[in-house]
């Protein structure tokens, strides 16, 4: 995992590496040329390309964020559908291979209830009598892509009369993977809205403190400090309290990401601060200015484009931290509440250990949001890594 | 030293103050006031208020002012009297409330710190020397699924693991049968028994955290010049490592304590809600739900001051264990 932090030697290392297979067959011929003429940014790229996890982690958040995009055509069902016959059903197996032995393509069996004499809980089990095979490309129910245009396309579901939960259903009937696949449009892009927010508010607060100096820079360094010793969490937690309970959904949603960015800009702008009063003093802004140069275009040109790798690192580190954030407090019932969905919104239903034990499917949005995190954790740790390329 | 010490806890009587206000500010904010809720509570209930009931409760509480009277009167009643104010939901002094909790929070926070430290340090140790070895990338691999998972998640995971396996989650700090029992062995063991998942819980994302840090650390030292010096001088490589390298290393771990405690401390309120444990955690929980203010206001409050503490203590040891950071402060 760190054996991009020793440069190799004499391109043993990389050789070695090579043949291995771990780097594309151009990264071990002599580049020394190369190198020496690559751009910043290139280098950069070379070297995130280096952290294998980095890498992987990408794909997955590539492919996550793919799905949220296109929800509404890869979830079978709706947000608000549900069906009362098949509540807290499990999830239903997929086969290939029929009773009599055969091979065929992807069907699943209609669904069967029976009631346990005993406890009166409903039984989900296979009808073999039905078989439906899974349709690609099939009409369903229809919904409006993106709030663009009408559709009733969906990637797959099965004929007529037939049931398909891949993840099985939740305690009001609804089909899990649907609700997880819309979720993710809720929980994933809540961190990006809330980023942006406060990378302007980091970046404007850090540039004034940096720029100006003086007292205006301690009372913004003294304001930061104080927010910094609030604990995070509770206070996110005491925010979320004050939303009122029946707001829109947007405005709930809005009320949510400003809270989360409001205490998460404070080490953005004291990374920008830090960087604008070292850069400062660097003999390459000391030339600029010597040659001419307007204060405007050293800080456009040569100030920012210095650290913006930093920043962008920075960011990217603590998206996991907003995510957990949003999760737990929806879990509480502090942060978004139904009918918005996030994958915390989700998890509620799994507050209740014995409904968990039970139910065990109920957990799925769990194995999203630890992926997500992880992914964010590692991809964030290749862009560190990539963002000083000349170490 | 002491000057050092001492201006520090000075610059903190602004910064506290500061905090006070912002905390009684945010937690003012929701709309209507613990009379309101108790009201729509009672009202479920088939319970009749008239206006004057309603007024006349009001004014007793003095939530019928403006949030800035009432949090004068809030902070005076702390800085005069220690009186943080009355807990409506409990009927009782906010100071009972908190200080009833105190122990057992204590108790589960600083079993959480001994395991962390007890853990992590060799892990680390292991993890730099055998650097890239099996065992390397095993705690590697649990290191950042330690520290992806959220904390609250990862209990109920393992409540379920133990409901499934011993058919009980392990909810609470002891069980229903020994609640109102003097201490005996049986219910210390009970007790233990049911640290176990909390222990972990709160544990893993510091721990996953430090044993990265140690890691780094040390291998930082183990590439130092000096290192070769000892080796060269005949040094046994044991004595490199425990009486030089880890030492060195150890110091920006050592330094982190009094912030780890705060971490700790504040970080396990939500898996303490999840686990139901009797802690600070479950406290503020019920209070934002119910909008018992001074409750919560006083919890957010002494929460950042024991941060600011921590880090004031961490401050502290770095300067104290570290010559340089001291002489670079005091000039």
């Amino acid at each position: 995992m760190n054996q991009n932090k020793k440069k190799p030697q004499g391109g043993l290392l990389r050789r070695l590496l090579g043949q291995m297979g771990f780097l594309p067959q151009r990264m071990v011929v002599d580049e020394t040329e190369a190198y020496y003429a690559a751009s910043q940014w290139q280098l950069m790229g070379r070297k995130f390309r280096k952290h294998k996890l980095a890498r992987i982690a990408m794909v997955v958040l590539g492919l996550l964020y793919l799905q949220a995009l296109l929800g509404q055509f890869i979830a079978p069902q709706g947000l608000t559908t549900y069906s009362s016959a098949f509540v807290n059903c499990g999830p239903t197996p997929i086969r290939i291979v029929d009773d009599s032995g055969r091979l065929r393509a992807p069907f699943v069996y209609g669904i069967a209830t029976e009631r346990d004499p005993v406890t009166m809980r409903k039984h989900y089990t296979e009808d073999r009598s039905r078989i439906y095979p899974i349709q690609f490309f099939t009409r369903g129910e229809p919904y409006r892509f993106l709030g663009l245009f009408e559709s009733d396309l969906h990637l797959f579901g099965v004929g007529e009369g037939g049931r398909i939960f891949l993840y099985g259903t939740d305690g009001g009937g609804r089909d899990l993977f649907s609700r997880i696949v819309l979720g993710s449009q809720v929980s994933l892009s809540l961190p990006l809205v809330g980023l942006s927010v406060s990378f302007v508010l980091g970046l404007v607060i850090g540039s004034i403190s940096g720029y100006f100096g003086g007292i205006v820079d301690s009372i913004i360094q003294r304001l930061i400090e104080v927010l910094m010793s609030f604990p995070t969490l509770p206070l996110w937690m005491a925010l979320s309290a004050a939303i009122p309970p029946r707001v829109p959904m947007l405005q709930m949603y809005l009320l949510i990401t400003m809270i989360l960015s409001l205490l998460s800009w404070t080490g953005l702008a004291r990374t920008v601060r830090g960087k604008f009063m070292s850069l400062r003093e660097e003999d390459y802004v000391m030339a600029a200015r010597l040659a001419g140069v307007s204060d405007r275009k050293i800080i456009m040109t040569h100030l920012i484009p210095g650290f913006m790798s930093y920043l962008i690192v920075s960011m990217t580190m603590s998206v996991p931290a907003m995510i957990i954030g949003e999760t737990s407090m929806s879990f509480l019932g502090l942060g978004l509440r139904s009918p918005v969905t996030s994958w915390g919104v989700l998890l509620k239903e799994a507050q209740e250990i014995q409904n968990v034990a039970l139910y065990s499917w109920k957990l799925i949005p769990l194995v999203y949001v630890i992926v997500t995190v992880i992914s964010f954790n590692f991809f964030g740790d290749g862009l560190r890594d990539a963002a000083d390329p000349y170490t | 030293m002491l000057r050092f010490i001492s201006r520090r806890l000075l610059v903190m009587i602004p910064m506290v103050l500061l905090i006070s206000v912002i905390v009684f500010f945010v937690i003012q904010l929701p709309p209507g006031d613990f009379m309101s809720s108790y009201i729509a509570k009672m009202e479920a209930s088939n319970e009749v208020f008239d206006q004057n009931t309603i007024a006349r409760m009001r004014a007793q509480y003095g939530l019928d002012q403006p949030w800035y009277v009432q949090y004068a009167k809030w902070i005076a009643g702390i800085l005069t009297r220690g009186d943080f104010g009355y807990s409506f939901s409990y009927n009782r002094p906010v100071w009972d409330v908190l200080s009833q909790r105190m122990g057992t929070t204590l108790a589960i926070s600083l079993t959480t710190m001994a395991f962390t430290y007890l853990f992590s340090i060799p892990a680390g140790i292991y993890s730099a020397v055998k650097q890239y070895s099996f065992g390397d990338y095993l705690l590697s691999v649990i290191g950042f699924l330690g520290m992806g998972t959220p904390n609250f998640l990862f209990a109920i995971i393992l409540m379920v693991i133990s409901y499934n396996w011993f058919g009980d989650p392990m909810l609470g700090l002891v069980s229903q049968q020994f609640v109102n029992q003097p201490m005996s062995w049986a219910k210390l063991l009970d007790i233990l028994k049911h640290m176990i998942i909390p222990v972990i819980v709160i544990g893993t994302a510091n721990t996953c955290g430090l044993i990265r840090t140690m890691r780094s650390q040390l291998l930082d030292e183990i590439s130092r010049p000096y290192v070769l010096t000892a080796r060269a001088k005949g040094l046994s490589e044991k004595r490199i490592l425990y009486k030089y390298c880890v030492r060195a290393a150890l110091n920006p771990i050592a330094s982190t304590i009094g912030w780890s405690l705060t971490s700790i401390f504040t970080g396990s309120t939500i898996s303490a809600i999840v686990m139901n444990l009797p802690t600070q955690g479950p406290l503020l929980h019920q209070a934002l739900l119910n909008q018992d203010m001074y409750l919560a206001g006083s919890w957010l409050l002494l929460m950042t001051v024991m941060i600011l503490l921590g880090t004031i203590l961490s401050d502290i040891l770095l300067a104290w264990l570290d010559p340089r950071i001291r002489y670079v402060k005091a000039r």
